[in-house]
């Protein structure tokens, strides 16, 4: 479900917008406008939608627009023009009250800077959203309280922020985006303030909060490995424009520009693409009911032309593989008619399909068969071969285009 | 190069103060009566209340704030200005501080508000308050005799006009130095205006608008003295006095009594901004 939408969304820092507007119309970039008229493209033409419960990471360098454009999703900064639709609603088009009702209750944000209360306690901090509301106190107290609970503090509740350390700062900046309960959440550059440590500790904090709540967060960072980390899907933005939005795995093996490119320049991609990104459906499958034929399945492995097939049951759960060689040898033996899982390989394991290429590669390595995958049903989805595995590997590194593999893997089938 | 043509500048001041006085004294009178009734107010309670209260009052305010040693300071500085017999001076002096500290305050942190949230008006505002600080006071003495008649309230307003700015300038600043980030998040999390200013603003910038309390608190002192000369009493009376009659010991007296106010309002209100 798409809960925000954003469309063809522009900002423009400067006394003229509409001057500027103009120019983007008749083509000039962001540096010739800036050079003719002294205003600041922010934003420049951005379009997205983020999915109902999803973690959608905006990633840029600094500059790159990607600040400006989380703020216009709640009007901290207005457009110069475009939409921002949440659940349908035009954001862009609200009265200041409907705005500040919007803000109370749909979208919460935590901040780079903490940006707690100094003057308030840890308890009145994580409040502060409820008390803007005028929920009443004892409600106030016990929903800040419970927020303070999901990320530890609780016992911290009467301190002030500046008896804090950062991370634990930033869980009360954390807690009082929570408070309110909001079906969006807008995180912007949340924990680049921290240390790596702390970070990466906050970043799985979020991920095993999220599983709990399915929240729809908007995280602006700037680190590409925090983006891979607790991002469903990224947008890349430079200088003001989106330049591509997916999966971390459709990014990194298929990168628009070299701009996106240079980004994921250092990127292990083991770490990211997993078996059923690069798994492919090209080997025979023998489908038995109860016990199989050998008999049909040496002929299916005969005309096809492979060496192997993989053995799946009607449900499609995979239950072993079998080569042409073993099957011929039950054969020779002359046992016509006994089951297939007489030639079942043994030892053959399958793995998940959200098991990364790291690690399968042991598997993928030490098999001389393609590997199966399957699902957590255990329902076979196909296979990554030796070859499939080193061309990812070799198209992440250098650049290979797309195309020309999915025309050989068409080509194999 | 000038003889010729000068522009009658005086002249049109004189005409118009003339015109006001002849045709407006009923707006004067208007704004003097909130004044009056303020100072009168003060001015009677503070001579009606037994010094021992008052003493023990400011002593308690003292230890409040500060601690045990500005607390016996004011003590020994009040009980020496009553043996000097100036208590009674000490109080209608301190009545017209306070009540024009009050009117400052009521319009000066208003104006100081409106000043950060706009730079258009803080623009007009910074040379009225510049002139209000450095116009010598005798400028605008008569004026304000002749629009409000001699007495504690024409002191009071001139006392208003010089010491008015410090308090504007600092709600100013102090409002203005409140980070950005704070009051975006306020906004973010669904803040009005007005939540913004009272529950985010304010508080955070109380430390420096007390210390622009603090200034016009000293500055509304030392225009005592000044005040007395358009005949408002308290202890600048005494220092006038000697002054005319070459009394050198009853203008010490004086003096030395505003001297120690001074100091124990400074040292009270200092305290109070630095444990905000």
């Amino acid at each position: 479900m798409d809960k925000i939408v954003v469309e063809n969304l522009f900002k423009i820092f400067g006394p003229q917008p509409s001057k500027a507007m103009e120019m983007i119309k008749k083509g000039h970039d962001k540096e010739s406008i800036h050079e003719k008229t002294g205003m600041t493209v922010g934003v420049n033409d951005a379009s997205f939608t983020v999915q109902a419960g999803e973690i959608f990471v905006i990633m840029g360098l600094s500059g790159s627009g990607k600040s400006t454009i989380v703020r216009m999703l709640n009007r901290l900064i207005e457009p110069t023009t475009g939409r921002v639709l949440v659940d349908g609603k035009n954001v862009t088009d609200m009265k200041p009250d409907e705005l500040v009702d919007f803000r109370l209750h749909t979208m919460s944000m935590v901040f780079q800077s903490f940006a707690l209360m100094p003057h308030m306690t840890v308890l009145e901090n994580a409040a502060f959203g409820l008390e803007l509301a005028n929920v009443d106190k004892a409600k106030r107290k016990e929903r800040a309280l419970l927020a303070l609970e999901q990320v530890g503090l609780e016992s911290w509740a009467n301190s002030y922020p500046n008896e804090l350390s950062g991370g634990m700062q930033q869980r009360v900046g954390l807690a009082r985006g929570l408070a309110v309960d909001p079906d969006v959440l807008l995180m912007d550059e949340a924990f680049s303030a921290l240390d790596p440590l702390i970070r990466t500790e906050m970043q799985d904090e979020l991920i095993k909060l999220q599983e709990k709540h399915k929240r729809t967060i908007v995280f602006i960072s700037h680190d590409l490995d925090e983006a891979l980390r607790i991002g469903d899907r990224i947008a890349i933005m430079e200088g003001g424009r989106i330049v591509q939005v997916g999966t971390p795995e459709e990014i990194l093996q298929n990168p628009a520009d070299d701009y996106v490119r240079a980004f994921f320049r250092g990127v292990d991609p083991t770490n990211v693409i997993s078996a059923g990104d690069i798994v492919r459906d090209t080997y025979p499958t023998v489908i038995i009911t109860k016990t199989g034929s050998l008999r049909a399945a040496h002929e299916l492995l005969s005309s096809s032309d492979r060496d192997y097939a993989y053995v799946i049951d009607a449900q499609r759960r995979f239950l072993g593989v079998v080569s042409s060689e073993g099957i011929q040898q039950a054969l020779e033996k002359g046992a016509k008619d006994s089951p297939l899982s007489q030639a079942f390989i043994k030892d053959a394991h399958s793995v998940q399909l959200d098991d990364s290429m790291q690690d399968i590669l042991p598997e993928v390595a030490s098999r001389y068969f393609p590997v199966p995958v399957v699902n957590e049903e255990n329902v076979y989805k196909g296979v990554v071969s030796k070859n499939r595995f080193l061309r990812t590997l070799h198209r992440t590194e250098q650049d290979r285009a797309e195309e020309s593999e999915e025309l050989e893997a068409r080509q194999e089938a | 190069m000038f003889e010729e043509g000068v522009i009658p500048l005086d002249i049109w001041v004189s005409q118009s103060v003339d015109w006001l006085v002849n045709n407006h004294r009923d707006v004067f009178q208007a704004i003097k009566w909130p004044i009056e009734q303020t100072l009168n107010g003060l001015d009677s309670g503070l001579n009606a209340v037994h010094p021992i209260i008052i003493i023990a009052v400011v002593a308690v305010v003292a230890w409040r704030f500060s601690g045990i040693g500005l607390a016996i300071f004011s003590v020994v500085s009040m009980v020496f200005i009553g043996l000097l017999g100036m208590w009674v001076d000490t109080m209608t002096t301190l009545a017209m501080v306070l009540s024009s500290v009050l009117f400052c305050c009521l319009a000066g942190i208003p104006l100081g508000i409106l000043a950060a949230r706009s730079d258009r008006f803080d623009k007009i505002l910074r040379p009225i308050l510049d002139a209000m600080q450095t116009t010598p006071a005798f400028v605008y003495l008569v004026p304000i005799v002749m629009l409000f008649s001699v007495g504690n309230v024409a002191g009071v307003l001139a006392t208003i006009v010089f010491a008015m700015p410090p308090i504007t300038r600092l709600t100013n600043l102090g409002i203005r130095q409140v980070h950005p980030e704070l009051v975006e998040a306020a906004q973010a999390f669904g803040a009005t205006e007005w939540q913004v200013l009272v529950r985010v603003q304010v508080p955070l910038a109380l430390p420096t608008i007390l210390a622009g309390l603090n200034q016009t608190i000293m500055m509304a002192l030392s225009m005592v003295v000044i005040a007395a000369l358009i005949g408002a009493g308290g202890l600048g009376s005494p220092v006038i006095l000697g002054l005319n009659t070459l009394d050198i010991g009853l203008a010490v007296v004086g003096g030395l009594g505003i001297v120690l106010i001074a100091m124990v309002l400074d040292r009270i209100t200092q305290s109070m901004a630095q444990k905000k």
